[in-house]
C-alpha cells in the first residue's frame, strides 16, 4: 500500500515537473518573442524621439536665422510628418501585438493553474478511495478464510474426538459452544447447508452485479469500481453471515439493502460529478474574468488618455498659444496621471505577488495537512486492524479454553465414572493445541474444600502442595516433590489434569498463589474468563498471562448471582498465554508490517503500564492507540502503533506550492517588466508629446514668421525694385545697366519666391480657395508666354503655344492659379532646357485624347506619329529635336481610364501639356519631384537654382481644380508634363472687359488669307492656330519652292486675292528664293490686275532669336516687311500686322487701358473712414483722382451715422485700426443696422420709399489695411466686410477690387 | 526759359536724390500724380497734415516715454502705428522704417530702444520736413517763373 502510494506520488511529481517544464519553455519562448517585439518597438520610439529632437533643434536654429532658411525647415517638417505617419501606422500595430501577448499570458497562467488544481483535487479524491480498498479487502478475505478454517478444523477435531461418544453429550456440548461457532448456525445443519448457501451466495452475487450494471451509468464508473468491489466484498461478508441465520427471507431484504446502497453510491458519484463540473465552471469563470480584465484595463487607459488629449485648446494668439501649450505640457507633467496609473499598477502587482505567495504557502500547508491526515488515517486503520485481529484471535483462543472447561464439566463431572483422566486430558489437549496456538499450556484444578482435602489426597495419592512463592508465576523451574504441602485453608484448588507441557504443576494448589487465587475467585464469581497481569513465563522467558475459567457442575442461567456461581463451582481451568508470540504471529500475517511498530501494554494500572510486547522505539512523531478487549473487563490493554520511519518530506505539497510560487514570481516578473516598459513608453510618449508641442509651436511660429516676414520683406523689396527701375531709367552705361537689371530680376525672383512660399503655406493649411471667374484661356497663355519669352529667347529655345479648336474661348475657373501652374511648368522647362530645342504648351479637351484612333487634332497626331516613326532621322517636332511620348504622360490619369465617374456636363476637362527637350529627370528622382523642396537631385539647385517648391504647388493646385498631373521624362531627351483640370463653360459675353482688349483688332483681319512656309508641320500648325484666332485663313507649304508652285497654281483664284500675308520660318529662309518669291508675287499681282502697292502680300519672317541689328538689316534690305519674334502672341501679331497693313490700332488699345479706373469710379460717392489725417487725405486724393466723390470721417462712430440707411454712398473704405471703435466693430454695427432695415422692409413694416426705393441695403465696405496676412483678411470677411485693399493704394489692386462692386454701375 | 529749365533740372535732381536717399518712395510719386488742376496744392496739403500729425504724435510719445516707471507702451504703440500709417501714406520711407523698428521695441516694452527710436524718428522727421520744404520751395519757384512741374517717374 505504501509502495503504491509512493509510486503514485512519484508519478504525480513527475507529471507536475513536466508541466512546469513545458510552461517554462513556453514562457521563455514567448518572453523572448515578446521582448524582441518590445525592443523593436522601443527602437522605433527612440528613433522617432531622436528625430523629433533633431527637428526641434534644427527648427530653433533655423528660426533664429534668416528667412531663406526656413525653406529647409519646412522640408524638415515635411519629412517629419512623413516619418510620423509611418510611425503612427506602425505604433498601434505593435501595441496590439503586445496586448495579445498579455492576453496570452493570462490565458496560459489560468490554464496551467486550472490544470494543476484539477489534478490536485483529482489526486486528493481518488487515492483515498483507492488505497484503502485493496488492502482492507485482502485482509478481510484472509480473516474470513481464517474464521472459516477455524470452524472447519474444529468440526473436524470434534468429529474425530467424538466419533464414538454419545449423541446427547455431544449436543449439549455443541449447544454450549454455540457462542463460539458464530459463523455456522448449527453444526449438523451446517454441513448440509453449506452447499446451498454457496449457491445462494452465487445467485445473489449475480443479481447484485446486474443491479450494479443497471444502476450505475455515471461516467465516473471507472473511478468507483474499486469502491464497488470493496462494497461487494463487505456485502459478501454480511450476506454470508446473515444467510447462515436467515436463509430464505434474506434475499429480499439484502436486495433492498443493496438497492439502497447502490442508490447511495449513485448519489455519491453524482455528487462527485457535480463537484468536478463545478470546479471546471469556476475555473472557466475565473479565466473569463481575467481575460476581460486584461482586455479592459488597457482600453480604459486608452480612453483616459484620449480624454486627456481631447482637452479643448482655445483659439488664442500665437505667442500666447505657444506659451499655453508649453504650460499645458508642464501642467500635465506635474499632474502626471500616467505616473499615478503606473503606481496603481505597481500596487496591484505587489498585491498579486503577495497573493501568489500566500496562495503557495496555503497550498503547501493544505497539502501537507492532507498528507499528514492521510498518514494518520492509515496508521489508525492499520493499528485498529491489528488490535481487532489480536482481540479476535485472543477471543477465539479464549473460547476454546471455555469450550475445554465445558468439556471438562461435561465429561469429568457430568459423568460417573469420569470420562476423563489425566491421560485422556493430556492427549486431548495436546491434539487440540493447534486450536489454541497462543497458549503454552492448559491445566485443570479441582475445587477442594478443606473438609474434603484428606479424602482428596487419599484418592489421588498425593498431597496438595503450595506454590513456592506467592508471586504470579504459574510454573516454576523446580520439581513438585520439593514443594511444601499446602498450608491449611478453607479451600484448595489443586491441579489434577494438565497438558503435557505443564504436567509439573499437577497437585499444586492454585489458591496458594496470590495472583492465581484472585484470578480463581474472580473467575468463579463472574463465570467468565479472567486474566492475570502479565508476567514472565517460565520456559519461553516471554511475558505471558494466565486465563482462568471456572467449571460449574450444572448449567447456570446467564443471570446467575455470584453466590450461585461460587456454589456451583467444581473446578478451574487455566491456560497460559504467550503474548509476544501471539502478537508476532499475528503481525506476521499482515502486510506492511515493516512500516509500523506495535507495542502492547497492560494498562490496568494507568500510571504504570506494563509492556507486554514490543521494544522501546524512538518517537517518530505519530502515535495511534487502540484499545484491546480481551474479554476481561477488569484488565485493560492498549496497542500503540508507530511508523518505523519518520514521515518523508511532502514532495507533492512542496512541488505544487513551489510551482505556484514560481508561476506567481514569473508572472509578477513579466508584469513588472511590462509595467516598467509601459512606464518607459509612457515617459517617452510624454517626452515626444512635449517635443511635438514644441514642434507645433515652432510650426505656429513659422506661420507667424511667414506672415510677418512676407509683409515686411515685400514692403522694402518694393522699394528696392522701384529704385532699381528708376535707376535703370537714368543714364547708365552698359555694365551699370546690366548690374541694375540683374538686381531687379533677382528682386523679382525673391518676391515671387516669397509668394510661392506663402502659397505653399496656404495650401498646406488648406486655406487656398480657387476663384470661379470667366477668362480667356488663349490670351492667358499668350500672357504666360510673353513673360517667359525673355528667358527662352535668351537661351535660343523656341517657345510655342497651341490650343485645340475644340477648347471654348472662355472658360470659368481661377485664371491666376491656372497661370501659376503653367508658369511653373514652363519656367521649369526653360530652366532645364539648354540652348536647343523647344518648349511647347498645348491645350486640348480630355475628350480628344480619350479615343486614340480618331484623333482629329494635328498636334495630337504628331504625338502619335512620333511613336510610330522614331526611326526617321529628323523628328517631326517643333524644333526637330526628339521628345518623349506625350501620350505616356497622361496614361495613368483616372479621367482617361474611365475610373473617374463624376461626369459633369456643365464642366469641361482640359488637358494641358508642356513639352520640352530638356535634360530630363532621372528615373530614381521621378518619384519625388512633387514633394515640396525636393529637387531631382542636390546638384540641381546648384546648377539651375530654384527651391523645388513649384511642382509641389502645381500639384496641389491641379488637385484643387479636380485634375491630375503626370509626366513622362527621359534623361537626355526631355520631359513632358501633363495636367488636367475641370473648368466651367463660359459665355463670351460674361467675360471681364480686360480680356477683351483685342476684340476690335480681331475683326479687322477677318477674311484675310495667309501662307505659312515652314518645313515642320507642327510649327506650321502653331502658326496657323495663331492666325486663325485673328480670323485669317491659312495655307501651309513646306518650302519656298513649293510656295512658289502653290502661288502659281492658285493664281487668279479668290484665295490668292485674299492672300495678304506670307509667313516664312527662319529655317527655310533663303535670301535668293525670297527674292524669287517676291518677284513671283509682283508678277502674279500684275497679272491679276491688282494694285501692286496695296495688295502685294506682306512677307514676314518668323524667328526665335535674332538681334535687333539683324532685324533692321533685313527690314531695310527689303527682303521682308517685318520680323516676327517668337513666341507668337496675339498682341504682337496684331501690332505687326496693323503696322504692315497700315492700320493704327495702337492708340485704341492704349486708350482702353487708361480709362478703366476712371470710368469705374466716376461720380461714385465714397466714404473714407480713417483716423489718420494723412491717410485720409491721401485716400481721398487717390479716389478723387479717379473721379469719385469722396467724403471723409475720422471715427468709426461717425461712419455709423453716415451710413445709416437711407444714405447715398456707393462704397465705404474703412481703416481697421482706429481708436474707440475699430473698423471691424464699425462694420459689424453698420451691417446689423442694415439687416434691421432690410428686415423691416421685407416684413412691410416700413415702406420702401423711406429708404430711397432700395429694397436691400448692403453698402460695399472695403477694408484698408497695411497687412496682407490671411488671418486679417478672414477677420475682415467675418465681420461683414466685402474685401480689402492694401494701403497705400495700388492702382491695379484697387481696380480689381473695386471692379467687383461697380461692374454693373 | 533757361531759368525754368534750370529750376526744373534742379527740381528733378533734388527729387531723385530724395528718392535715392530713401526719404520718399513711390507713394510720394503717386501722391504727386494725384495732384492735378482740381487740387493744385494736394501734396503740400497732405505734407503739412503729415507734419502736424507727426509733431503731435512725437510729442505724445515723448511724453509717454518720459515716465521713468510704468511707461504706457500701449499708448506709445498706438502713436507709432499712427505715425507709421501716415508716413507710409505719404511715402516717407525712412520715417516708416524707423517706425517699424519702433514698434518692435514697443512690443518688447523696451524703454531704452523706444527712446532711441523716438530720437531717430524725430531726427528723420525733421530731416524730411527740411527736404520736403526745400522741394516745395523749388516747386513754388518753378510755378512762379511760369513753368510746369516736371513729372519724375
Amino acid at each position: 500500500m505504501i509502495k503504491g502510494e509512493s509510486k503514485e506520488v512519484w508519478s504525480l511529481n513527475h507529471f507536475a515537473f513536466l508541466v512546469w517544464w513545458i510552461i517554462g519553455l513556453v514562457f521563455v519562448e514567448k518572453w523572448v518573442e515578446f521582448s524582441a517585439e518590445l525592443c523593436s518597438w522601443l527602437g522605433n520610439l527612440v528613433k522617432l524621439s531622436r528625430l523629433l529632437g533633431e527637428i526641434h533643434k534644427r527648427t530653433l536654429v533655423k528660426m533664429s536665422m534668416n528667412g531663406k532658411l526656413y525653406g529647409s525647415n519646412c522640408r524638415l517638417s515635411a519629412n517629419f510628418r512623413l516619418k510620423k505617419a509611418k510611425e503612427t501606422m506602425h505604433g498601434p500595430n505593435s501595441f496590439r501585438k503586445w496586448k495579445r501577448n498579455l492576453l496570452f499570458l493570462w490565458l496560459l497562467g489560468f490554464v496551467s493553474t486550472g490544470i494543476i488544481w484539477f489534478f490536485l483535487s483529482f489526486n486528493s479524491v481518488s487515492p483515498e478511495g483507492n488505497e484503502k480498498s485493496p488492502d482492507s479487502c485482502e485482509e478481510k478475505a484472509r480473516i474470513l478464510l481464517q474464521h472459516f478454517n477455524v470452524s472447519k478444523n474444529q468440526f473436524h477435531t470434534l468429529a474425530s474426538f467424538f466419533y464414538e461418544s454419545d449423541q446427547i453429550a455431544f449436543l449439549e456440548c455443541a449447544r454450549h459452544s454455540g457462542l463460539k461457532k458464530q459463523s455456522s448456525d448449527g453444526i449438523a445443519c451446517a454441513l448440509k447447508v453449506l452447499c446451498s448457501e454457496k449457491q445462494d451466495f452465487k445467485k445473489q452475487q449475480m443479481w447484485f452485479v446486474k443491479t450494479t450494471v443497471l444502476k450505475d451509468q455515471c461516467p465516473v464508473q471507472v473511478e468507483n469500481i474499486p469502491t464497488e468491489h470493496d462494497l461487494s466484498l463487505l456485502e459478501q461478508d454480511t450476506s454470508v453471515s446473515q444467510n447462515a441465520v436467515l436463509l430464505t427471507s434474506l434475499e429480499h431484504h439484502s436486495g433492498r439493502k443493496n438497492i439502497l446502497q447502490r442508490s447511495a453510491l449513485g448519489v455519491h458519484s453524482k455528487d462527485h460529478c457535480e463537484n468536478l463540473s463545478f470546479c471546471m465552471v469556476k475555473g472557466c469563470w475565473l479565466l473569463l474574468v481575467g481575460v476581460i480584465l486584461s482586455c479592459r484595463i488597457p482600453g480604459i487607459r486608452w480612453k483616459l488618455r484620449r480624454n486627456r488629449k481631447n482637452e479643448p485648446a482655445p483659439l488664442q494668439p500665437v505667442a500666447q498659444q505657444l506659451q499655453l501649450l508649453l504650460q499645458q505640457k508642464q501642467h500635465q507633467q506635474a499632474q502626471s496621471p500616467a505616473k499615478g496609473a503606473g503606481k496603481w499598477r505597481k500596487k496591484l502587482l505587489v498585491i498579486f505577488v503577495l497573493l501568489g505567495i500566500l496562495t503557495s504557502f496555503w497550498l503547501f500547508w493544505h497539502l501537507n495537512q492532507k498528507i499528514i491526515l492521510r498518514r494518520e488515517e492509515t496508521l489508525a486503520n492499520m493499528c485498529d486492524e491489528r488490535a481487532r485481529m489480536l482481540q479476535d484471535q485472543f477471543n477465539v483462543s479464549m473460547n476454546h479454553v471455555n469450550a475445554l472447561a465445558i468439556l471438562v464439566s461435561t465429561f469429568h463431572h457430568g459423568k460417573h465414572p469420569s470420562a476423563i483422566n489425566q491421560k485422556t486430558f493430556g492427549e486431548y489437549t495436546e491434539r487440540t493445541a493447534f486450536e489454541r496456538p497462543l497458549t503454552s499450556g492448559v491445566a485443570y484444578a479441582l475445587k477442594v474444600l478443606h473438609s474434603e482435602r484428606e479424602q482428596f489426597e487419599k484418592q489421588h495419592g498425593w498431597t496438595i502442595k503450595k506454590m513456592e512463592t506467592e508471586d504470579q508465576t504459574l510454573v516454576q523451574d523446580c520439581l513438585t516433590e520439593n514443594l511444601d504441602p499446602a498450608p491449611i485453608k478453607d479451600e484448595y484448588a489443586p491441579v489434577i489434569f494438565s497438558q503435557e507441557t505443564v504436567s509439573h504443576i499437577v497437585s499444586i494448589d492454585m489458591m496458594s498463589g496470590k495472583e492465581d487465587r484472585e484470578n480463581i475467585l474472580r473467575a468463579r464469581a463472574t463465570g467468565k474468563g479472567v486474566l492475570t497481569s502479565p508476567f514472565k513465563l517460565l520456559k519461553s522467558n516471554n511475558l505471558g498471562v494466565v486465563l482462568t475459567f471456572a467449571v460449574y457442575n450444572k448449567d447456570l442461567p446467564p443471570d446467575a448471582t455470584p453466590d450461585q456461581r461460587i456454589e456451583a463451582t467444581v473446578g478451574y481451568l487455566g491456560a497460559s498465554y504467550d503474548v509476544p508470540s501471539l502478537v508476532k504471529k499475528l503481525l506476521h500475517q499482515l502486510a506492511s508490517k515493516q512500516t509500523i511498530v506495535v507495542n502492547v501494554y497492560d494498562t490496568t494500572n494507568a500510571s504504570a503500564p506494563i509492556s507486554m510486547y514490543g521494544t522501546d522505539v524512538t518517537d517518530t512523531g505519530l502515535l495511534h492507540v487502540s484499545n484491546l478487549d480481551f474479554g476481561d473487563p477488569l484488565r485493560k490493554h492498549e496497542m500503540h502503533c508507530r511508523f518505523k520511519q519518520k514521515p518523508p518530506l511532502p514532495w507533492t505539497a512542496i512541488n505544487a506550492s513551489l510551482g505556484v510560487l514560481v508561476i506567481t514570481l514569473l508572472v509578477g516578473h513579466i508584469f513588472l517588466a511590462a509595467i516598467s516598459r509601459i512606464a518607459k513608453v509612457e515617459n517617452d510618449y510624454r517626452e515626444m508629446m512635449e517635443l511635438k508641442a514644441r514642434a507645433e509651436a515652432a510650426d505656429v511660429a513659422k506661420s507667424q514668421f511667414l506672415a510677418t516676414v512676407s509683409h515686411e520683406i515685400r514692403t522694402p523689396m518694393n522699394g528696392v525694385l522701384g529704385m532699381l527701375k528708376m535707376l535703370m531709367d537714368t543714364d547708365l552705361d552698359a555694365i551699370q545697366r546690366d548690374y541694375a537689371e540683374t538686381a531687379h530680376a533677382s528682386g523679382k525672383d525673391l518676391i515671387s519666391l516669397i509668394n510661392e512660399v506663402l502659397d505653399q503655406a496656404k495650401i498646406e493649411s488648406g486655406k487656398l480657395e480657387l476663384e470661379d471667374v470667366p477668362f480667356d484661356l488663349r490670351s492667358l497663355l499668350d500672357n504666360v508666354l510673353s513673360l517667359s519669352s525673355d528667358k527662352s529667347n535668351g537661351k535660343g529655345i523656341e517657345l510655342a503655344v497651341y490650343v485645340s479648336d475644340r477648347v471654348p474661348e472662355v472658360v470659368v475657373g481661377d485664371p491666376g492659379r491656372f497661370r501659376q501652374i503653367i508658369t511653373n511648368l514652363v519656367g521649369n522647362s526653360i530652366k532645364f532646357t539648354q540652348d536647343k530645342g523647344h518648349i511647347f504648351v498645348s491645350v486640348h479637351l480630355v475628350d480628344e485624347v480619350k479615343g486614340a484612333f480618331d484623333v482629329g487634332d494635328k498636334v495630337l497626331q504628331q504625338g502619335l506619329n512620333l511613336v510610330q516613326d522614331m526611326s526617321s532621322r529628323t523628328y517631326n517636332t517643333l524644333s526637330g529635336f526628339p521628345v518623349v511620348d506625350r501620350w505616356k504622360s497622361w496614361e495613368n490619369f483616372k479621367v482617361l481610364n474611365g475610373k473617374d465617374t463624376t461626369e459633369d456636363p456643365e464642366k469641361i476637362k482640359l488637358l494641358v501639356t508642356v513639352e520640352d527637350t530638356g535634360v530630363g529627370i532621372r528615373l530614381d528622382a521621378q518619384a519625388r519631384i512633387f514633394t515640396p523642396f525636393v529637387q531631382a537631385d542636390s546638384s540641381t539647385s546648384r546648377h539651375y537654382g530654384g527651391t523645388g517648391i513649384g511642382l509641389s504647388i502645381s500639384k496641389h493646385l491641379v488637385e484643387l481644380m479636380h485634375g491630375e498631373i503626370g509626366f513622362v521624362s527621359e534623361s537626355g531627351v526631355g520631359s513632358t508634363f501633363s495636367f488636367t483640370g475641370a473648368f466651367g463653360k463660359g459665355e463670351a459675353s460674361s467675360l471681364d472687359p480686360k480680356w477683351k482688349q483685342y476684340d476690335p483688332a480681331v475683326s479687322e483681319f477677318q477674311g484675310l488669307g495667309a501662307l505659312v512656309i515652314d518645313n515642320r508641320s507642327i510649327r506650321a500648325e502653331v502658326t496657323r492656330y495663331h492666325l486663325r484666332r485673328l480670323g485669317i485663313s491659312v495655307d501651309i507649304t513646306s518650302s519656298i519652292e513649293s510656295a512658289c508652285t502653290y502661288l502659281s497654281s492658285t493664281c487668279g483664284t479668290s484665295a490668292f486675292a485674299h492672300l495678304a500675308l506670307i509667313l516664312i520660318d527662319k529655317d527655310v529662309w533663303n535670301q535668293e528664293t525670297i527674292l524669287q518669291l517676291r518677284s513671283l508675287l509682283k508678277e502674279h499681282r500684275q497679272n491679276g490686275r491688282l494694285d501692286v502697292s496695296t495688295h502685294v502680300p506682306k512677307i514676314f519672317l518668323l524667328a526665335t532669336s535674332m538681334s535687333p541689328a539683324e532685324r533692321s538689316k533685313l527690314k531695310t534690305a527689303g527682303f521682308v516687311d517685318n520680323v516676327l519674334m517668337k513666341p507668337l502672341r496675339l498682341s504682337v501679331l496684331i501690332a505687326c500686322f496693323q503696322e504692315a497693313l497700315g492700320n493704327g490700332g495702337k492708340d485704341q488699345i492704349q486708350r482702353k487701358k487708361t480709362s478703366t479706373l476712371g470710368t469705374l469710379l466716376r461720380d461714385k460717392r465714397i466714404l473714407v473712414v480713417d483716423d489718420n489725417k494723412v491717410n485720409r487725405r491721401v485716400a481721398e486724393g487717390a479716389l478723387k483722382k479717379c473721379g469719385a466723390i469722396v467724403s471723409c470721417v475720422e471715427r468709426g462712430r461717425d461712419a455709423l451715422d453716415k451710413l445709416k440707411p437711407p444714405h447715398n454712398f456707393d462704397a465705404c473704405f474703412m481703416d481697421l485700426q482706429m481708436p474707440e471703435m475699430d473698423g471691424f466693430e464699425a462694420t459689424r454695427q453698420i451691417r446689423s443696422a442694415e439687416s434691421e432695415v432690410n428686415k423691416k422692409i421685407a416684413s412691410g413694416e416700413t415702406s420702401i420709399e423711406i429708404y430711397g426705393n432700395v429694397s436691400h441695403w448692403h453698402i460695399p465696405i472695403l477694408a484698408m489695411t497695411a497687412d496682407v496676412i490671411q488671418a486679417t483678411n478672414e477677420e475682415c470677411m467675418k465681420c461683414g466686410m466685402d474685401d480689402y485693399v492694401s494701403k497705400p493704394f495700388e492702382e491695379e489692386k484697387l481696380y480689381s477690387t473695386v471692379a467687383r462692386f461697380f461692374k454693373s454701375g | 526759359m533757361d531759368v525754368v529749365n534750370q529750376l526744373r533740372r534742379q527740381f528733378v535732381d533734388y527729387y531723385t536724390s530724395l528718392h535715392r536717399e530713401g526719404f520718399v518712395d513711390d507713394q510720394f510719386t503717386q501722391l504727386q500724380k494725384l495732384q492735378d488742376e482740381n487740387s493744385p496744392d494736394f501734396v503740400v496739403e497732405v505734407a503739412s497734415l503729415f507734419f502736424e500729425d507727426c509733431e503731435k504724435l512725437i510729442n505724445n510719445m515723448a511724453r509717454a516715454l518720459e515716465q521713468q516707471q510704468r511707461v504706457d507702451f500701449k499708448q506709445v504703440d498706438a502713436s507709432v502705428h499712427q505715425l507709421k500709417g501716415s508716413s507710409s501714406s505719404i511715402g516717407a520711407m525712412r520715417v516708416k522704417n524707423v517706425c517699424i523698428a519702433f514698434r518692435s521695441f514697443c512690443e518688447a516694452q523696451n524703454r531704452e530702444g523706444c527712446l532711441r527710436c523716438l530720437q531717430q524718428v524725430t531726427h528723420e522727421y525733421s530731416l524730411l520736413k527740411n527736404k520736403l520744404q526745400t522741394l516745395f520751395r523749388l516747386e513754388q519757384q518753378i510755378l512762379a517763373v511760369g513753368g510746369s512741374i516736371p513729372v519724375v517717374e
